[in-house]
């Protein structure tokens, strides 16, 4: 049976340029790039230098304003709390949006208990941020604007060159999380006026473990790993040389492929998000039906739980994300770490809804065959997950009952 | 097959539950709900002579729910009314070779479910 895998905003498979990109750097170049006065240490240092200038250029920035991290968590945290540790202030105001990833959410905890002051700006039914509530939130004493370029489980593109263009007029930096987006739809850091922004290899085929922060030059951070000066002083550590180069090679062939892989994945998503529209009913599309990531399908239905739809999907060869509280932490300790999304919960969808919901996330290497397969096999899921459903029946007696 | 988490006893009996469906004029019905997760279980009973002969449940919820509620009726069916409220979830789970520990919740669900369903029997038939 063939295996598909429709769940690229958790990773992506790594393209195997990007591998073999990366080979040498395991057994032949294994110098720390900080020993660069000897051969090994110099080869290092220059193949990270080359993976710094590609990621730079798949942003438009400066080779110099790009620092690698282990990831977007880390990004996101060095982001948050190091800008506004760089304040310096007591206190301080954040504004963030409602349907940030937990790595921007949970890093404001700390700075909440040293005082800093936080504004969630919400999210339209569509999930979208309107950027007249981020003018309306900034204050004299806001240091830092973080809303995300788009959000990976309802795959709403939110509206960064705005909040980014009022950010800069007020004085106030801005981060934008990039993770689901960076090398799937342009990102041009001079065009959004972001001071920062979060990537992570791993969501456009490069490896996991590789990461960076753009950081405009200029602005200050205040390092959150202590040690030594790799990347500016910003991140101490040996740099992931093997990951770094990965990221390199797959920012140079997204940079290349972006556009006809967007205009693959927008053909396919819409066949997929046409396919279930017409053959699943109480089925309901979310996030933005235009300003979306491309091959990205998200919905809920009604009367299917949303573990149990993964669960049947995956026997079926199919392998997709939920938001569903039943699914969302299945090595926790006990059902305390079960949390429906937030991401949902901020769009307005009802909580005990939200268990249906489903990501579909197409990749550059998805098919059309594929997207039919999806097409047909899903029907009979919800089907059966109804006929088990208490609500469903007692759904279809009103109906019968109302001699529909 | 084991399915994710799960073990092979809990993917069998959430790909093939047994029971499902509902029995007209049950003799008891039990429905609880699971605030954890906005999950749901109804659980009918045909019960005759002190004896529990029969038992359907639909179950809105995980696959741990659904495969708790199917091991469930499997449990209880031939079992004295006082046979079946001493089943406890644990039983349940440990009939489904174990859940991870987030989902030991889930068969608490079944749990309750058959008690709710005794006492609506007990409330019908008085005395
Ligand atoms: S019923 Fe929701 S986690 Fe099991």
């Amino acid at each position: 049976m063939a295996r598909i895998f429709f769940d690229h905003i958790s990773t992506s498979p790594l393209d195997p340029r990007v591998f073999e990109a990366m080979r040498p750097y395991f057994l032949e170049v294994y110098g720390n790039p900080s020993s660069h006065i000897h051969d090994q240490g110099q080869a290092a240092l220059k193949a990270v230098d080359a993976a710094r200038a590609e990621v730079a250029s798949l942003l438009n920035a400066g080779p110099g304003e790009i620092v690698f991290t282990s990831g977007a968590t880390e990004s996101n945290n060095l982001a948050v709390k190091g800008a506004a540790e760089a304040a310096g202030r007591k206190g301080g105001h954040i504004v963030v949006s409602d349907v940030e990833h937990f790595s921007v959410l949970n890093a404001l905890i700390p700075l909440r208990n040293r005082g800093v002051e936080v504004t969630t700006v919400p999210v339209d039914s569509d999930g979208k941020v309107d950027p007249g509530d981020v003018a309306g939130a900034i204050r004299s004493d806001t240091m830092l604007v973080s809303v995300m370029q788009a959000n990976s489980e309802i795959g709403t593109i939110q509206p960064v060159a705005e909040i980014g263009r009022i950010a800069r007029e007020r004085g106030v930096l801005f981060h934008t999380d990039a993770t689901a987006s960076a090398g799937h739809i342009p990102l041009d850091v001079r065009t959004i006026g972001a001071d920062l922004v979060t990537l992570s290899a791993h969501n456009f085929y490069g490896p996991k473990g590789a990461g960076a922060l753009f950081v405009r030059e200029g602005v200050a951070l205040v390092s959150q790993i202590d040690g030594g000066f790799q990347e500016r002083g910003f991140r101490a550590g040996t740099e992931n040389v093997p990951g770094i180069v990965g990221m390199g090679a797959a920012a140079g062939i997204a940079k290349r492929e972006m556009g006809e892989w967007d205009f693959r994945l927008r053909r396919l998503g819409k066949r997929l998000w046409e396919g279930i529209a017409a053959s699943v009913d109480h089925l309901h599309f979310t996030g933005h039906p235009s300003d979306r990531l491309p091959g990205h399908v998200s919905f809920w239905v009604e009367y299917a739980e949303g573990e149990s739809l993964l669960l049947f999907l995956n026997v079926n060869g199919i392998m997709a994300a939920s938001g569903s509280a039943c699914s969302s932490n299945l090595r926790g300790h006990d059902e305390e770490d079960l949390v429906a999304s937030p991401v949902l919960r901020a769009i307005g969808v009802p909580s005990d809804i939200c268990t249906g919901s489903i990501t579909f996330s197409l990749g550059k290497g998805n098919t059309e065959a594929e997207v039919d397969e999806v097409v047909s096999v899903l029907p009979g899921i919800v089907k059966r997950l109804w006929e088990m459903s208490p609500t469903y029946l007692d759904y279809q007696k009103q109906k019968a009952q109302g001699g529909a | 097959m084991a399915g994710g988490p799960y073990t092979a006893k809990v993917m069998d009996h959430f790909m093939n539950p047994r029971n499902v469906g509902e029995i007209e004029n049950a003799d008891g019905v039990g429905e609880v709900g699971n605030p954890a997760c906005g999950d749901m279980m109804r659980l009918y009973l045909k019960v005759e002579e002190g004896k529990i002969v029969d038992a359907k449940f639909r179950t809105f919820g995980c696959g741990a729910a659904i495969a708790s509620s199917s091991m469930l009726t499997e449990m209880i069916k031939g079992k004295t009314l006082e046979e079946a409220r001493a089943i406890t979830n644990q039983q349940v789970a440990e009939a489904l070779d174990g859940l991870p520990p987030v989902k030991i919740h889930c068969s608490v669900m079944a749990e309750q479910a058959v008690k709710a369903a005794l006492d609506d029997y007990v409330k019908k038939n008085p005395g």
